[in-house]
């Protein structure tokens, strides 16, 4: 006696699901990742690009604390600028497009940041 | 020392994915190590599977904990004993998903006075639970990479799985839980005198091989940030068949997923083919129906029959000269 066929079935079954990224884009279509904008005239951010790619959370964060719990609002870049520690007030004055910029990434993803739940996004401007 | 061994291979595999990749072999630790580490993987588990395909199906073993199915006013245990397909593959489902016989597992010790002792001990069956499921999680989560549009599910995944929010980026508990479990599950075979004997590296290596995937991870996701958007054109090139080489992803991405190529190149010559095995356990995957259902075996002879008529045929002439009586007339 041989189960062959079952067991021929549940490989099948398993390759199947198991190679679920490779055939999902061919039935799903695939849509470029879109590109995070910069609108600002500004040339630089707060902190090397690199830098910020990685780690702008830790740098919010940082900032956060550093408002919240000793009351220091100030902060200085590489450059040695001061620079008012503002989720709204800073990072949201050069990058206005919250959708086109910060949620390009966080979409891609699946980042869904709560801060919102509490700071005003900017309008968006069409 | 088994378990020096296991550390010294890991290490290496992950030196040589860093100095390799530092020394500009980036494209081959991103994309041509990758895809054959996936084709090992896929054409080395068909390969088995398709061996086991084509043995013959045991003799059914009723290893069982429970009332076989006889008379009916009998209560029969459906799931412990099963009498149909059906309920046999309950029995291997639930083998598969909740690791059933793991958790009768017992432990054998010798107490003072020589009094040997069996306990129940489950705490081989909660981090073997534990471990297979953070590893199922963490695998479906990277699915981030891998789809865009990433499908709805990770994201509910990512939100059960990160709802401690502890830390930015949040730590997640499937990767904690995964580097508690499998850390548990080498310290169980390296700190009981009888489990270190019965260890082989082959025992070791998948342990170790897995913890330096998930410390690497998690170095990756808290300590030595990488550009995950880079990871992102990265793996979307891969499963798309249009490779990029990203840029500035940095050494420990390479580690990482250098170990986990490794990981999958090796799984199907390795122990870890129990994944797929486990579906074929004769002892649960067969419903206990030796007694009504005849089994056959591929292998047994055929069986030469030779009938009275052909007998009397055979010695016609013989029997009619001894004036015995014919059938045949
Ligand atoms: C003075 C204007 C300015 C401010 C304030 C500013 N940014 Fe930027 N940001 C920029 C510019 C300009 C770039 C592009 C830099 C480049 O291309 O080298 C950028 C780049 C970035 C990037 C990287 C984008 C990419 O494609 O990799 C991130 C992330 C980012 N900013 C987040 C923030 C956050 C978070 C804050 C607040 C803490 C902030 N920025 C504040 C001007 C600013
Ligand atoms: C270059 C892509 C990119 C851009 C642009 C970007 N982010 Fe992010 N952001 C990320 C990634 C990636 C993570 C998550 C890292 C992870 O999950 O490991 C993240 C995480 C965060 C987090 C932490 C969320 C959490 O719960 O862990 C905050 C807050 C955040 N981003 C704010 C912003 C804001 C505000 C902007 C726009 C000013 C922005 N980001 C723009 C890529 C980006
Ligand atoms: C529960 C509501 C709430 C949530 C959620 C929240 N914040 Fe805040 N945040 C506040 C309040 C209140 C302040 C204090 C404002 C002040 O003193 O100016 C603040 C201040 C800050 C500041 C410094 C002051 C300023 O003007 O921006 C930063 C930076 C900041 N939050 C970042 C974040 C980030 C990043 C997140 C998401 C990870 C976040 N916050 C989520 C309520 C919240
Ligand atoms: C056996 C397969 C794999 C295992 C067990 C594994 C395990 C882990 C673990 C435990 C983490 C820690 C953070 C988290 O849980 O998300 C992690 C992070 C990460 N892994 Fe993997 N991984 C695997 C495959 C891959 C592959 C194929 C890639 C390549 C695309 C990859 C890229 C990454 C990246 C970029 C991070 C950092 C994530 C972040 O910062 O959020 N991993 N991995």
């Amino acid at each position: 006696m041989y189960d062959g066929g079952k067991i021929l079935a549940g490989l099948a079954a398993f390759l199947a699901l198991a190679l679920f990224p490779f055939w999902e884009p061919a039935v799903g279509g695939r849509v470029a990742r879109p590109e995070p904008k910069i609108v600002t005239a500004e040339k630089r951010c707060v902190r090397p690009k690199a830098e910020m790619r990685q780690s702008h959370m830790e740098l919010l964060v940082s900032w956060r604390d550093s408002v919240v719990r000793q009351g220091q609002r100030s902060y200085r870049d590489p450059e040695g600028k001061a620079v008012t520690m503002s989720l709204e007030g800073t990072c949201m004055r050069c990058h206005p497009n919250k959708a086109e910029f910060c949620d390009s990434c966080h979409t891609a993803l699946v980042v869904a940041p709560t801060c919102w739940e509490c700071h005003i996004e900017p309008k968006e401007r069409a | 020392m088994r378990v020096i061994w296991s550390l010294v291979l890991v290490g290496a595999l992950a030196a040589i994915a860093f100095a390799g990749s530092r020394a500009g072999g980036e494209a081959v630790f991103a994309v041509a190590v990758p895809y054959l580490a996936l084709a090992t993987f896929l054409v080395g588990l068909s390969a088995r599977v398709i061996g086991w395909a084509r043995s013959p199906v045991p003799f059914r073993i009723p290893t069982s904990c429970g009332q076989q199915r006889s008379l009916p006013w009998i209560r029969s245990s459906r799931l412990d004993n099963p009498s149909t397909g059906l309920g046999a593959a309950g029995r291997v489902l639930l083998e598969a998903l909740a690791f059933r016989s793991l958790f009768r597992n017992t432990r054998a010790e010798l107490r003072e006075g020589g009094r040997l002792s069996y306990a129940a001990d489950k705490w081989l069956w909660a981090a073997a639970l534990a471990f297979h499921y953070s590893f199922l999680t963490i695998l479906l989560r990277h699915l981030r990479f891998f789809a865009e549009p990433v499908p709805g599910f990770v994201a509910l995944l990512q939100g059960l799985d990160g709802c401690f929010r502890v830390g930015v980026p949040t730590f997640y508990v499937s990767s904690v839980l995964l580097v508690v479990a499998a850390g548990f599950l080498l310290g169980r075979r390296l700190l009981d005198p009888k489990l270190r004997y019965l260890s082989l590296p082959a025992d070791y290596v998948p342990l170790v091989l897995l913890l330096a995937i998930a410390a690497s991870g998690l170095l990756l996701r808290h300590v030595y940030k990488t550009d995950l958007l880079a990871v992102k054109d990265l793996a979307v090139g891969l499963v798309t068949f249009r490779p990029v080489v990203p840029e500035g992803v940095g050494g420990l991405f390479y580690v990482h997923i250098f170990l986990v190529s490794s990981l999958f190149a090796y799984l199907p010559f390795s122990k870890l083919v129990h994944a797929a095995g486990i579906f074929l356990s004769p002892t649960r995957n067969l419903a206990n129906d030796n007694r009504r259902r005849r089994h056959v075996n591929p292998w047994n002879p055929p069986i030469v029959g030779h009938t009275y008529a052909e007998w009397e045929a055979d010695f016609h002439d013989k029997l009619v000269a001894a004036g015995l009586p014919l059938d045949k007339e």
